[in-house]
């Protein structure tokens, strides 16, 4: 990437981590496509970043309306002309118990976090194919590297968006397109305020985007955010099934 | 983040808070009309960098709007910024230094909150040029209980705007406020660092400086006694002409845990004041500083704040009006060497005449006298005593935003504007500090 403007896709540009790194980006010369649902707080990041110097235009877009999806990618490819960056950075913290009562509940949460992504992604890898450059990189967890029981249906989710990335990664590599799943973990967003997450081990959303910016700069084809994550996880990975399911994670 | 943490910069008062966070501006609303509903005050808080229980709820239920820190428009060709009230002065001055624009005011630390600026109408070592930071807020907008948004101006809700510069957060939430930055053409400060022998020719050399320099402070070996009494650096710095406008990049020391035991004791005052005071040899010295080691040498230290242990400290700052000064600060040095007491940082810096619109803004013509420390219940109360019997005495006062201490009639009686702020005050906010001397003793 040389010194030039870098034309970045955002969907879900409200969220803490995206816009953490949009503020990054916005340091050096950069133009913004933002995608988001909640139309006041989407009008705020765009003022925000056109403030700090770049140019945005903002997008309203329910994730979860699959149909929608062709026409926003349209829009972005028109308006930027080129794409270096797709951030897919949308998703709710499903609550799990409810997904337990309810079959809908956990399909839900499913079509948000795992299959409205494929969706966009599948959209956006054709654009970044036919221009044989550019980056697209997601948020997953590492809550898909485990069927946890207390969140194993947004794992679910998230590990459906991991494995979707590991072959759409093959698919693309050979032509210079650029795929990394983020794998943060806990980050002290506004959607785990509600949790009680150990602090030692909680991260910000600053701290998060440089890694990520780290990533894409580096190519890096996935990334455990902060870095103990890889260790934690490779540990967690690696406790059999007849032990794991004893135990309340 | 809930009860356990200390909340205030000091570590002290310890007093446990429940905090809602919030991130956008449309969550204020809401979170005011619930707590109202079920009659509980709070308070806003932002970085959490006032010293005392200014920023503590009193009914320990706070505001978190650390959160709300976008910008919402900037124009970069008059300098006129306007942001949501949690952005920190660091955040601006990232975006704003690469453009040529500093701010007008800045105290000594860049994490302060615009809001929590605002509140306290901090002012900073060039309050003789140019005042406190509210004289430089065109606009802001406060959100109250009971009255909803109001844009808030020299010239709209005047009543509002007056009270809510220095008004300790308690008129309302600031949601933004809109600033007139200041235009410089390079990140760097020329300086000149002058060693002083006593506090005679601190006095001399301030007339002498100040009216040609844009800032000025100086620090004082509060260990030093008889004709040395109050010998100290006294240091002039201006915005340098030219040069390069990049930010300055720091490696960042933390103090990673709290250590048992203050590190602060007779011992490492003596050392570290009498070393700090031979830094340099000569006289007067000229060079260069960036602008963060300029004005923030302590945010070099993430949580300098734990070195003095579990109990915490207390930072005593207090101005003594021009016609006492010369005789007042001596007599707060001696008290404090009578008591056996000290500090690393003891920081004298001359306010000027510039009048705050603030109701209850701080600086009076006259002296700033800052000294920090450790909390020691028994020994602190004694010697604040005396010190509080000078101040009081020749007509001066102590700074709400580092108090933990001051008594309620003194506070009356030096800031006889409170009945003002008592009539703005949002009804549902409330400090433990307003509550605290507003009370009877």
């Amino acid at each position: 990437m040389n010194n030039s403007q870098q034309h970045i896709v955002i969907i879900g540009a409200t969220s803490a981590i995206a816009e953490a790194c949009a503020r990054r980006w916005a340091e050096r010369p950069a133009q913004f496509f933002l995608v988001a649902r909640n139309s006041v707080r989407l009008e705020q990041i765009k003022s925000d970043l056109q403030a700090r110097g770049a140019s945005a235009d903002s997008y309203l877009l329910d994730a979860n309306d699959l149909s929608a999806h062709a026409a926003m990618v349209g829009a972005a490819n028109q308006t930027l002309g080129r794409i270096d960056i797709v951030l897919v950075a949308h998703g709710t913290l499903a609550d799990q118990k409810a997904c337990e009562q309810s079959a809908a509940n956990a399909v839900a949460e499913i079509g948000t976090n795992g299959t409205s992504a494929i969706s966009l992604l599948t959209h956006f890898a054709n654009v970044l194919e036919a221009q044989r450059s550019g980056t697209l990189a997601v948020i997953s967890s590492v809550a898909g590297e485990r069927g946890r029981p207390s969140n194993y249906v947004y794992g679910a989710a998230k590990a459906m968006v991991t494995a979707f990335c590991e072959g759409l990664r093959a698919r693309l590599f050979k032509i210079g397109v650029h795929v990394l799943v983020i794998k943060p973990g806990f980050v002290a967003t506004p959607m785990t305020a509600g949790m009680n997450l150990p602090a030692a081990l909680t991260a910000t959303p600053e701290v998060v985007a440089i890694d990520i910016d780290n990533a894409i700069r580096r190519k890096r084809d996935v990334l455990f955010t902060p870095w103990f994550w890889r260790w934690i996880m490779l540990i967690i990975r690696l406790i059999p099934s007849a032990i794991f399911k004893k135990l309340t994670l | 983040m809930t009860g356990g943490e200390r909340w205030s910069w000091g570590l002290y008062p310890y007093a446990p808070q429940q905090a809602q966070v919030l991130h956008w501006r449309d969550q204020l609303a809401p979170a005011l009309n619930k707590l109202a509903a079920s009659k509980i005050t709070t308070l806003p808080y932002g970085n959490g960098r006032s010293y005392g229980d200014s920023c503590l709820a009193d009914s320990d239920q706070l505001l978190q709007l650390r959160g709300l820190n976008r910008f919402i428009e900037a124009n970069w060709e008059t300098g006129v910024l306007c942001v949501e009230a949690g952005t920190t002065l660091e955040e601006i001055l990232r975006v704003s230094v690469p453009r040529g624009w500093f701010l007008p005011v800045t105290p000594g630390t860049k994490f302060v909150t615009v809001g929590g600026a605002l509140a306290n109408d901090v002012h900073g070592k060039n309050h003789h040029v140019r005042g406190t930071f509210g004289m430089h807020v065109r606009r802001f907008g406060l959100l109250r209980s009971d009255s909803g948004l109001h844009e808030c101006a020299a010239d709209e809700n005047g009543d509002l705007f007056v009270a809510t510069i220095g008004g300790l957060g308690l008129t309302g939430v600031v949601v933004w406020v809109e600033l007139q930055l200041m235009p410089i053409r390079s990140n760097a400060i020329e300086t000149i660092n002058f060693r002083f022998e006593n506090l005679h020719e601190f006095f001399a050399l301030s007339d002498q400086y100040d009216p040609t320099h844009e800032y000025s402070v100086a620090w004082i070996d509060c260990v030093a006694s008889g004709s040395a009494l109050g010998r100290g650096h006294f240091t002039v710095g201006d915005h340098a002409s030219d040069g390069d406008l990049t930010l300055s990049v720091r490696r960042k020391l933390v103090m990673p845990l709290t250590p048992p035991l203050s590190l602060v004791n007779s011992l490492s005052l003596r050392a570290f004041n009498h070393f700090y005071y031979r830094r340099q040899r000569e006289r007067e010295r000229h060079f260069c500083s960036d602008y963060d080691s300029f004005f923030y040498p302590l945010d070099a230290i993430a949580h300098w704040n734990r070195m003095y242990g579990p109990r915490g400290f207390q930072q005593y700052q207090c101005v003594i009006p021009n016609p006492h000064a010369r005789t007042a600060i001596p007599e707060l040095l001696r008290a404090i060497a009578v008591h056996n007491a000290g500090s690393f940082l003891t920081v004298l810096k001359r306010c000027g005449d510039k009048h705050s619109p603030g109701l209850l803004s701080f600086p009076l013509p006259g002296v700033s006298f800052a000294i920090d420390f450790p909390q020691r219940e028994k020994l602190n109360r004694k010697l604040f005593e005396r010190l509080d019997a000078i101040v009081h005495e020749c007509g001066g006062r102590l700074y709400p935003a580092k108090d933990a201490h001051m008594r309620g009639v003194d506070f009356r009686n030096a800031y006889p504007a409170w009945t003002q702020i008592e009539t703005l005050r949002d009804p549902l906010l409330l400090s433990r500090f307003w509550q605290r001397v507003t009370r009877d003793d």
